[in-house]
């Protein structure tokens, strides 16, 4: 009864509802369980429907209001199921904890019969959804499991039927495990199967979280605008420009989407791409500026056009388009198709999906029976040596830019997946604005909201059929290779580990307008049409970008890398007069590096494009550069070892190692809620949280000595007076002993009992391969024993 | 003269190599060229072999090689003309393996001097009476003080009160070399002990011996364990084979209150493969393609994985309140490796700078593991059997424990590679020799300096400025692959790829924020005492800027974006 009332609700227009029944159950002023229901029903219905969910008020409330963090406007519960039991993950011994299963229209949701263990662990809550809630789009695969089996559900259910186990793996790797067995038959099925449909099942946009969050949900906008960069606006971009002191053309002719609602609402171009260039292909083929390098070459992308054989149209309009970019700095460029040279986002999905199934653990045995095989699993699942070929390939292009000095354009079909990736990890590279927090926020709203990557498409949260295959986990791939980055030049970020931990979370976390589109057009044309006041401004939704909505200030302040020094404040005139002198410091040997040419030797220029443009580099790009990547690949470890021998900056140039032992398995992101693994006590927390202690320290101090007028200036490094970081306030509370999975997981319900390798014997292998020594004495010769 | 040539880039003055090696008052042969200076010391030295002849062909294609034990491999080419090479091998080859030609190891001819006296670090006495020795239940015993009844144990022991001299020498003619049951550690409040021998010479009849049933049954009793757990080190398939040498195992149905637990870790041999191969995919490149399948199919870190999870098990069933006996065949190898990792998880005082050295001392020096021979110093016979990288691989299960508890160790990962390079260096005495009684005929502890003196005496570069002591805290480490990894610092520092970080990051900015909080309390000491008198604070204000111009001065040449 409630299933069906459930998904006709769901799925049905907003504009079609007209309540009839409205029965809001204010249990407390911060929970509120709205349920609307269609004219159609009839009076029998109703009422037991009414019946039904005043039952399941009455049972849940009280645990609802005791420990579910239901801030959540606008949330609509579908159905529920009483005396479910939730295995506790880390027990085979089938133990577990009894309470209440929920799905509404935000989540899935257990709530605990048992009284919740409070303290611990509420210090890094999110605010929209607790350990015990899934976001439906969150949800990654339900199995339904009897005994020992376990089968892959993949709705369109038999009605009538239901597992006695529900298995429920995450897309932030958590996995849930439910036992429907006690629960009344009526109560199992219908939860079931409520849960399978609204996580599985196709659904329009419009059924998603955030529009009947954002409904209920005043927010107040000016908060972030004055803090990330959003370039939703002609300044932003303008302003980008200035700072990197770019010479290109912004365009505003799309504005109202009318070049192309795939195209960014203002973008910027080469000065030389004409007002009747920007009409052609429906923006493809237009060199998009990206960011521009301090010697003033840039780096742009497009989308590439696919060339007809016949046709010669695209290929002069593309050389022509080379031309411009070219004319951007020293008549020189260089391109690089990705889709010739980096995995499809097919080949991005396989992995992964072969990567995550590493993490996703139904139970200890299994886990410890994969140990064995670890590295050769990993190893042949791809993901790492992915990860190393987009920063590969990120480092080549910073080559291109830092050492040549050449213009780059990038190119794929479609110009918003891995060209987003690369242009953001050159960015990230060579810029360090781009390595604070905000930087960073606002590099991926500028290649990657106002880019146009189709966020919505590769999620595919809507669970369309025909976007089956678009999926694909890009952004998070992207966020895979920060965190190496950041992993090997931890100094040089002002974000931490969990900062991109959450970020990657929050991908799954239907309420952000960052996540929920595919382009501005789409965003703008959605929002637009959802705004309850039709004729005015259009729906306002918070970003990802507004932490506070998901994590309260001191949560918040395990965002910041402890490490982090910000880099000292100069002033103009002393820079200016240092500049060469970093440029000097910039560049690689001197052999390698040319000098730019003075402006004014038209002869020199003209020379240079016949012979860099005519011969080189355009009959590289009509070949694709495919073949010579040997070549690069030399070239790149010698730009990298050239880097290497020079004093690290971490306010400079930055470079990953890309050998074998340093591309490495992101631990906190993926081993976080695996119980077995956890390192009591220990972990590089440890480490970090002693930092943020004497920072804290560093900082009261300085108070005081700001109090007595000590003019401090901010030169001093970590020198910004910050409220003491979280994990400083946690390692001061010496009874609590974090683990290698904080802030995550706290280790309060733990035994301290070390988790010994089950199954050794099994997964030994020396007894094949080196039998004869396996078996021979440890001391040979002839002082052995007789 | 020639210049020879060189592959590795380096070029090598002869006559410099000479004269380091004729007189060896420094104990390395430097190869020395204005741009490349390596250091390799004589004692790393595993193999010299000449490559090519006269009449090779090709560039590069004469010279000499030289396999090194610390993970390097080194190529020198050199001209064809004038057999330049002859005077250079007959040299590095007499002096890196002394012993083969009857002269003296390097640590007997060093005159190094320190503050401190590293031999005076472990005193048996006093380590056994830090864990609280002797009790009613265990007593010190000087049977062995002329090595009579165990050549390879140490003068003095730890056996249950109630055993008697008599009953010692009957269990030892039951132990694989005489190696019988001792204790090792003690936990203080639950009295459960650690103890090490060998195996039981069980045999192929299955021979009993009513004397060590009971000896064991004793260890048993003292504080009252229920079952008294056995770990033999072995996989089980090893100790059967065994039997057939006269060893084996501890049967269920002869030792009626024990358990026997097999902890599946291989023998010297395996080990010795497994770091050989760990060394093909690591110098002089390492492997890109596929690296991590070919990380897993060297199975190092199989194998420290499988230690690690071994002595974890013991360290369990300690805190437990159960005693447990640890041994392998002969008690050196394996149980080593086992007993002093449970030790270090148990006791913190062995993750101190000083009580480290003890436990080695201890654990791995005095109670025999035969360093010589499976270090093979100063010997020319690189292919000997009995060489195997056991202490190597506990030095990498401690990293591997540092590394998941970075607070948890006064010590810093310098200690480790220190105590590496020195295990092979032969500078120090204290590697030298299979056992204690071999030390005493060598006069190892007043002709030589002991490593500690070189470390003691700068303890200061050793310590790991994170270190949190916490005296009551079991330390499990995470026996699972997922965590360990492979120690580059260490394996492969020699490639030159490897950016060689003096200090961590992390360390490093540590550092600079205790300097800053040191310096900021003293400018507020200042600045409240100008307070108290008035006038003055325009002073303290120019004293402030003044201390930081420096920094200022740097941040120049920062790169401005």
């Amino acid at each position: 009864m409630i299933e069906t009332f459930g998904i006709k609700l769901i799925c049905s227009k907003n504009s079609c509802l007209s309540p009839v029944v409205c029965l809001v159950v204010s249990v407390s002023c911060r929970l509120c369980l709205v349920v609307s229901c269609r004219l159609c029903l009839s009076p029998v219905c109703l009422l037991s429907s009414v019946c039904l969910l005043l039952s399941v008020c009455l049972l849940s409330s009280v645990c609802l209001l005791s420990s579910v963090s239901v801030p959540s406007t606008g949330e609509v519960v579908f159905c529920s199921a009483s005396t479910v039991l939730k295995y506790t993950q880390d027990d085979l011994s089938q133990r577990g904890v009894f309470g209440v299963l929920l799905c509404t229209n935000f989540r899935v949701s257990f709530v605990s019969d048992e009284a919740p263990t409070e303290e611990m662990g509420q210090l890094f809550k999110n605010k929209l959804y607790g350990e015990n809630d899934i976001p439906l789009s969150c949800v990654d695969n339900i199995y339904g499991g009897s005994e020992d089996k376990r089968k892959l559900i993949t709705g369109g259910l038999v009605k009538n039927k239901y597992p006695s186990k529900m298995i429920i793996h995450c897309k932030d790797l958590r996995v849930f495990q439910f036992s429907l067995s006690f629960s009344k038959e009526e109560d199992a099925k219908k939860i079931f199967q409520g849960i399978v449909h609204h996580c599985l099942e196709p659904k329009s946009l419009r059924c998603l979280f955030a529009f009947s969050y954002c409904e209920n949900t005043s927010y107040p906008e000016a908060q972030r605008k004055k803090q990330t960069v959003m370039f939703d606006s002609v300044e932003d971009w303008t302003q980008d420009m200035k700072r990197t002191k770019g010479n290109c053309r912004v365009v505003s002719e799309n504005s109202n989407f009318e070049l192309s609602p795939k195209l960014p609402q203002y973008f910027i171009v080469p000065k030389n791409v004409s007002d009747e260039d920007l009409t052609k292909y429906q923006g493809k083929g237009l060199p998009m500026w990206c960011w521009s390098h301090h010697s003033g070459c840039a780096l742009f992308k497009t989308a590439s056009i696919p060339l007809v054989q016949e046709d010669n149209v695209p290929q002069t309009y593309m050389e022509k388009m080379l031309t411009a970019v070219a004319h951007n700095h020293l008549y020189s460029v260089k391109t690089e198709d990705l889709s010739d040279t980096l995995p499809t986002v097919q080949d991005i999905l396989l992995s992964y999906n072969r990567f995550k199934q590493f993490f996703l653990i139904d139970n200890t045995t299994e886990f410890w029976m994969s140990d064995m095989k670890w590295f050769s699993s990993l190893d042949n699942c791809g993901w790492l040596d992915i990860i190393r070929q987009c920063l590969q390939k990120a480092v080549e292009v910073v080559e291109s830019l830092e050492k040549e000095n050449t213009n780059v354009l990038i190119m794929e079909e479609g110009g918003s997946d891995l060209c987003c990736v690369v242009s953001s990890l050159v960015q990230l590279m060579l810029d360090p604005y781009y390595r604070t927090l905000l930087g960073f926020q606002s590099l991926v709203q500028k290649e990657w909201v106002a880019g146009g990557h189709a966020f919505l498409d590769r999620s595919n949260h809507l669970h369309l059929k025909d976007k089956v295959e678009s999926q694909s986990p890009v952004f998070l791939l992207f966020l895979e290779c920060v965190w190496q980055l950041q992993q090997q030049h931890g100094p040089a970020f002002q974000f931490s580990e969990t900062y991109l931990t959450v970020l990657s979370d929050s991908i799954h976390v239907p309420v952000f307008t960052t996540f929920l589109f595919n382009n501005d057009g789409h965003r703008d044309s959605l929002l637009r049409a959802e705004s309850p006041h039709t004729q005015r401004s259009p729906l306002n939704c918070p970003t990802v970008w507004d932490w506070s909505v998901q994590f309260d200030c001191k949560a918040q302040d395990l965002f910041t890398n402890p490490l982090y020094t910000e880099k000292p404040k100069q002033d103009t005139s002393v820079r200016k007069s240092y500049r060469p002198r970093h440029l000097r410091q910039l560049s690689l040997p001197s052999s390698a590096f040319k000098t730019p040419p003075k402006k004014g030797f038209f002869k020199d220029e003209a020379d240079n494009l016949k012979k860099i443009l005519g011969v080189k580099r355009l009959s590289r790009w009509m070949l694709s550069p495919s073949s010579d990547s040997p070549q690069t690949s030399s070239s790149v470890r010698e730009f990298y070892e050239a880097w290497q021998t020079k004093p690290l900056d971490y306010h400079g140039l930055l470079l990953p190692c890309l050998d074998g032992p340093s591309i490495r398995v992101w631990m906190q992101r993926y081993l976080r809620w695996i119980h077995d693994v956890q390192i009591l006590g220990g972990g590089p927390v440890a480490m970090l949280s002693k930092v943020s202690e004497i920072l804290g320290e560093v900082q009261e101090l300085q108070r005081q000595l700001d109090r007595h007028g000590c003019t401090l200036t901010s030169n001093h490094k970590g020198a910004r007076p910050r409220a003491k970081t979280a994990a400083a306030v946690i390692a001061a509370r010496s009874s609590v002993r974090l683990s290698s999975s904080f802030p995550f997981v706290t280790s309060r319900n733990w035994s301290f009992k070390p988790a010994i390798p089950t199954s050794l014997l099994q997964s030994l292998m020396v007894t094949g391969m080196a039998g004869n020594l396996a078996d021979r004495e440890d001391d040979g010769g002839p002082e052995s024993l007789v | 003269m020639t210049a020879p040539h060189v592959t590795l880039g380096e070029v090598l003055p002869e006559r410099a190599v000479q004269n380091r090696l004729t007189n060896p008052g420094t104990e390395n042969c430097s190869l020395c060229d204005p741009s490349v200076t390596l250091n390799v010391p004589l004692g790393a030295i595993g193999r010299v072999e000449k490559m090519g002849g006269a009449s090779s062909r090709g560039e590069n294609s004469y010279g000499l090689d030289i396999t090194c034990k610390d993970m390097r491999n080194l190529r020198f080419a050199l001209k064809q003309e004038g057999h330049s090479r002859r005077d250079i091998f007959d040299i590095l080859f007499r002096y890196a393996f002394p012993l083969s030609h009857g002269l003296l190891l390097f640590a007997y001819l060093s005159q190094e001097k320190y503050e401190e006296n590293g031999w005076s670090v472990y005193k048996p006495m006093e380590e056994f009476r830090r864990q609280g020795l002797p009790t009613d239940k265990w007593r010190i015993t000087f049977i062995n003080d002329n090595y009579e009844l165990c050549d390879t144990y140490p003068t003095i022991l730890v056996v249950p009160f109630k055993a008697t001299e008599e009953d010692l020498r009957k269990v030892s003619t039951f132990r694989s070399r005489g190696r019988i049951p001792v204790l090792s550690w003690i936990h203080r409040e639950n009295q459960a002990v650690i103890c090490r021998c060998s195996q039981p010479l069980v045999g192929m009849s299955g021979k009993r011996n009513k004397d060590d049933e009971r000896y064991l049954e004793v260890i048993r009793e003292a504080n009252g364990t229920a079952k008294l757990t056995i770990y033999d080190a072995r996989p089980s398939v090893n100790a059967v084979a065994n039997k057939a040498t006269g060893g084996g195992y501890e049967g269920d149905d002869t030792y009626q209150n024990a358990e026997l637990v097999f902890l599946d870790i291989h023998n010297i041999h395996v080990m010795r493969e497994s770091l050989k191969k760990l060394k093909d995919i690591v110098y002089p490149n390492v492997e890109e393609s596929h690296w991590l399948s070919s990380l897993e199919s060297t199975h190092w870190l199989e194998h420290i994985k499988l230690v690690l999870s071994g002595a974890i098990q013991v360290a369990d069933k300690i805190s437990g309140g159960n005693s447990v006996v640890v041994h392998c065949s002969d008690g050196w190898d394996r149980t080593a490796q086992l007993t002093s990792l449970a030790m270090l998880m148990l006791d913190s005082h062995y993750r101190t700078l000083r009580g480290f050295q003890v436990l080695l001392e201890k654990e791995w020096i005095s109670f025999g593991h035969k360093f010589a021979s499976r270090i093979g110093h100063g010997d020319k016979n690189h292919a000997d059997q009995d060489r195997s990288p056991i202490f190597v691989q506990f030095i990498d299960c401690v990293w591997q424990m540092t590394k998941q508890f970075p607070t948890a160790f006064e010590f810093n990962e310098r200690l480790l590679m220190t105590i590496l390079d020195h295990l092979f260096s032969c500078r120090f005495g204290t590697f030298l020799y299979n056992c204690e009684s071999a030390r005493d005929t060598n006069e190892v502890r007043s002709k030589t300096v002991s490593l500690w003196s070189l470390v003691n005496s700068d303890s200061t570069s050793y310590l790991n400025p994170f270190y949190t002591p916490e005296s009551s805290r079991v330390l499990y480490p995470v026996a699972s692959m997922r965590h360990l990894e492979l120690w580059v610092t260490y394996y492969i520092r020699w490639n030159p790829r490897i950016r060689q970080q003096q200090q961590s990051p992390v360390e490093q900015r540590y550092m600079e924020l205790l300097a800053l909080r040191d310096e900021y309390l003293k400018k507020l000491e200042e600045l409240q005492l100008t307070d108290s008198s008035p006038n003055s604070s325009h002073l303290s204000n120019s004293s402030a800027s003044n201390a930081a111009s420096p920094t200022q001065h740097i941040n120049h040449l920062h790169t401005p974006f």
